[in-house]
């Protein structure tokens, strides 16, 4: 019996408007509101609303033999209760067939681990909290950001009370090893780590549609027996990918939601053979294979399957020193306006905006990518960001505060600050 | 005295110096009693098919704006042609294939020809295929208004190196003595590795004209040493300046740092680096400045990762290409200009910024620098002598006063009429020699 783990992942950046030097000292409202509105709303009517009323009838028709596992970022749930309630409202729906699992991650799909362990408790904390209030849930398992993953960042997760954590079965990290079983983390073994299996992964969220693929068309029979099949060794496959893939990366018209709608019975035809579970009844199911050793940062991104999407060049490494150097102004001052925007300006998808190596991912960037340029993205974030530290030195000289950050003595001259104004 | 004069669009309608340039001078002209044909390539793409287009002096006016309430007399000692084409300033022959490229992909008609020279009016469409071919069809066409225009002007002017066959064509035509003007050289544009074509090109013009007017000494310099023209064919005119008859208010400062500026093109003829280089050393100083880059180029991408490897991006600002409006509104939110110019035969911008009220900082390496004393000079590869300028205009009040009040006076003293009277002198001479020839 091969345990099918089916996970997905939802998110979308809150993307900044077009701030020139000009704005800055006098406009404090740093978003685009349109644009978030139309990509919401059109994710929502291709995507959200008709995949979860599908899930959701999936479960029903199979009475809990159907399972699957979600993370939804905080800045996701925001733009959802900005822009599209429903959708909100048929996650909760979701969540309370009991047969979907929520896992804990970083509030605003951050690089927060990236930044310091204080940085990482504090985003999951907020989204742990956020699970809580939004779905009345208590998550047990955890995934990071894009799948950056560490030994240093299992153990992390691990004293944060996590038991089970996702990671990338990247072909440098595991070797002749099969994503196919449970690993434990090299530091703190009683962490189990799910390795997706981005073959697998990678044949729904990339490859469906492509007619120049050997396996076009891809039905979910054929997909169910190379689940099934002996060259499918080991005991879970791990299917993680975006929920976007579902009606936006793979339009409907490539027969996705057709495809998605066949594959349980598909699957559970395979008696004695495939299951499903979410990811912390997979973990619990299997014991560790052996521990995993991964020293360095790895991801789900990009063929290199590391960081250096969002932190692999000099603007994305500037942009990413400078937002965490106001971390101490930011706690100091405690207030909700300026959280609000400490929080969306950590969204990784800023920094993914600034990558500037287009060789082997370039049309993947691009898709996601709302500037001409890296130079343009880093250009934009970095006029947002001024004017966030000036309105952040100005309201801790009026509070009477001052924590200058390592790199930088702030100018506190200042007296009133105009109040960022947010949604 | 009448010129037929092969000049680029004015203000706002096209950016940069030679626009602005042309402009002051027609301008100056025009009260010194000289009467100016005006031609200027415009791209009219294929909604017309006509080569030349006379453009009413009325409608020019209206086009760029008012020009004030002593237009009218000027305006009418000038009349107008457009060239259709899509020529413009400071375009290098690459830019053209990038430019080019869009045009054709817009669906539009290529005009193409092994021997252009050979071509007379029978066009089959539009634009030439790269930019040598376009400045040698712009000539053709202008050749043509030279020979419509036939006893209507006394000598022609052609400014920057695009015009020059115009310029040859026209004097062919016309037996009319012929003046060029050196804005810039190939050196300025691409250093020491030129363009072979485009220094041709100049050449041939400044060869085959009576006089070559430079925008400076350091450019006459460079036209007699490095192109071989006669010292004696060559006469210095330096560029002025023209004040705005309606001054708009001071916009609301939002940042409350100083603010160091520089505008230009982002491209290794102004330096951008030495600046990137000067503004990390007085942030190592002082925390309250910010500096800010405004232009686009084909050095901004370059310049933008060394000001994230320096750590200091939070205080160094990209605002982009600025146009109208915005570039007064950035001169008048500086408290420093800075030009670091590697080389600059004339450079306007910084007397933008003294009429500003704005203390500026030039580099050696200008043409400018010969006709200010009120503004702080350096070398421009000396960036701790730049650091050290920017540092004192910040910190010392009395010495940023000292600079900006009479920096004011000077530039109010450099006047395109009195540019306007020298050019004139120099038609004078060559319509004499022309005429004892």
């Amino acid at each position: 019996m091969k345990t099918v783990c089916l996970y997905f992942q939802v998110h979308q950046p809150w993307r900044l408007k077009k701030y020139r030097f000009f704005n800055m000292g006098k406009d404090h409202y740093y978003l685009d509101d349109l644009l978030n509105r139309s990509v919401m709303q059109k994710v929502a009517r291709q995507c959200y609303l008709p995949m979860n009323a599908l899930l959701l009838k999936l479960i029903k028709e199979n009475k809990g033999k159907f399972r699957c596992t979600f993370s939804i970022t905080g800045i996701a749930v925001e733009q959802f209760k900005a822009y599209t309630p429903e959708v909100l409202d048929s996650f909760r729906e979701l969540a309370a067939t009991g047969c979907v699992e929520f896992l804990a991650e970083t509030y605003s799909h951050s690089l927060a681990a990236l930044a310091s362990p204080e940085d990482f408790t504090e985003q999951v904390k907020l989204h742990t909290a956020m699970l809580k209030r939004e779905f009345g849930v208590k998550p047990t398992a955890f995934r990071n950001t894009e799948l950056i993953y560490s030994d240093e960042i299992g153990k992390a997760v691990a004293d944060m009370g996590f038991k089970t954590m996702l990671a990338e079965g990247a072909r440098h990290v595991l070797g002749w090893k099969s994503p196919n079983f449970v690993y434990a983390n090299a530091i703190n073994q009683k962490m189990r780590l799910l390795l997706r299996n981005y073959k697998l992964s990678d044949d729904i969220a990339f490859r469906f549609s492509n007619k120049s693929w050997d396996q076009w068309p891809l039905t979910a029979d054929k997909y169910a027996s190379w689940l099934a099949s002996d060259e499918t060794t080991g005991d879970v496959i791990n299917l993680f990918m975006d929920y976007e893939t579902f009606g936006e990366h793979q339009h409907a018209d490539t027969g996705i939601f057709d495809f998605m709608k066949a594959l349980p019975k598909a699957v559970l035809a395979k008696k004695n053979e495939l299951e499903f579970a979410t990811v912390t009844e997979t973990a619990n199911k299997y014991q560790p294979v052996a521990v995993l050793h991964c020293p360095h940062m790895m991801s789900w991104a990009d063929e290199e399957r590391d960081i250096t999407a969002w932190l692999g060049n000099e603007l994305q490494n500037e942009a990413f020193s400078k937002l965490y150097a106001q971390k101490d102004k930011v706690m100091a001052l405690n207030d909700p306006d300026f959280f609000y925007v400490w929080s969306f300006l950590q969204t990784s998808d800023h920094f993914y905006y600034m990558a500037t190596k287009w060789l082997s991912d370039g049309d993947v960037h691009s898709y996601f990518n709302p500037y001409d340029s890296a130079y343009d993205a880093f250009v934009n974030y970095m006029n947002v960001l001024s004017d966030f530290i000036i309105e952040l030195d100005a309201a801790l000289a009026a509070k009477g505060k001052q924590v200058p950050s390592k790199d930088e003595k702030a100018d506190t001259k200042s007296g009133r600050r105009n109040k960022v104004t947010v949604k | 005295m009448r010129v037929l004069m092969f000049g680029w669009e004015f203000p706002p309608h096209i950016a940069g110096g030679l626009g602005t340039a042309c402009y002051g001078m027609t301008r100056g002209l025009a009260r010194n009693g000289v009467e100016v044909t005006f031609v200027v390539p415009h791209a009219y793409g294929d909604e017309d098919q006509r080569f030349i287009h006379i453009v009413n002096a009325s409608d020019v006016d209206a086009l760029y704006g008012a020009t004030g309430s002593d237009a009218d007399d000027i305006l009418a000692k000038m009349s107008f042609i457009h060239i259709d084409s899509n020529m413009v300033p400071y375009i290098s022959p690459e830019e053209y294939d990038e430019y080019h490229k869009k045009y054709v992909e817009s669906g539009q008609r290529v005009w193409s020809t092994t021997d252009v020279w050979k071509q007379r009016y029978t066009f089959s469409g539009k634009y030439g295929a790269n930019l040598m071919e376009e400045v040698a069809r712009y000539a053709v066409v202008a050749a043509q208004v030279a020979k419509e225009l036939e006893g209507q002007f006394d000598v022609i002017h052609a400014h920057d190196w695009l015009t020059y066959y115009a310029g040859i064509a026209a004097k062919r035509v016309s037996g009319k003595p012929l003046v060029v003007h050196m804005h810039a050289t190939e050196y300025d544009r691409s250093g020491e590795n030129i363009n072979t074509q485009t220094y041709a090109i100049e050449r041939a013009g400044m060869m085959a004209a009576d006089r070559v007017m430079a925008v400076s000494n350091l450019t006459r310099n460079i036209v007699i040493n490095r192109y071989g023209i006669p010292a004696d064919k060559v006469v210095t005119v330096h560029n002025a300046v023209r004040f705005a008859e309606n001054s708009t208010e001071a916009p609301e400062r939002g940042v409350k740092d100083k603010i160091v500026t520089f505008l230009g093109r982002i491209t290794y003829q102004k330096g951008p680096d030495y600046f990137v280089e000067a503004a990390a050393k007085v942030l190592k100083r002082l925390p309250n400045v910010r500096f800010v880059m405004a232009g686009s180029g084909d050095m901004m991408n370059h310049v933008i990762r060394r000001v994230a490897r320096l750590g200091i991006a939070d205080r160094f600002h990209f605002t982009g290409f600025l146009r109208g409006e915005d570039v007064h509104k950035m001169f008048q939110l500086s408290d420093v200009y800075v030009m670091p110019s590697v080389s600059e035969p004339f450079g306007i911008s910084p007397l933008e910024a003294m009429r500003s009220n704005v203390p500026v900082i030039i580099s050696k390496q200008s043409g400018v620098a010969e006709v200010l004393d009120y503004a702080v000079k350096v070398d421009y590869w000396d960036v701790d002598a730049l650091a050290d300028a920017i540092y004192g205009l910040i910190e010392y009040p009395a010495l940023s006063n000292m600079f900006a009040s009479k920096g004011l006076e000077e530039v109010t003293n450099l006047k395109w009429n009195d540019a306007a009277a020298k050019i004139k002198a120099v038609y004078e001479t060559v319509i004499e020699e022309n005429k004892k020839q």
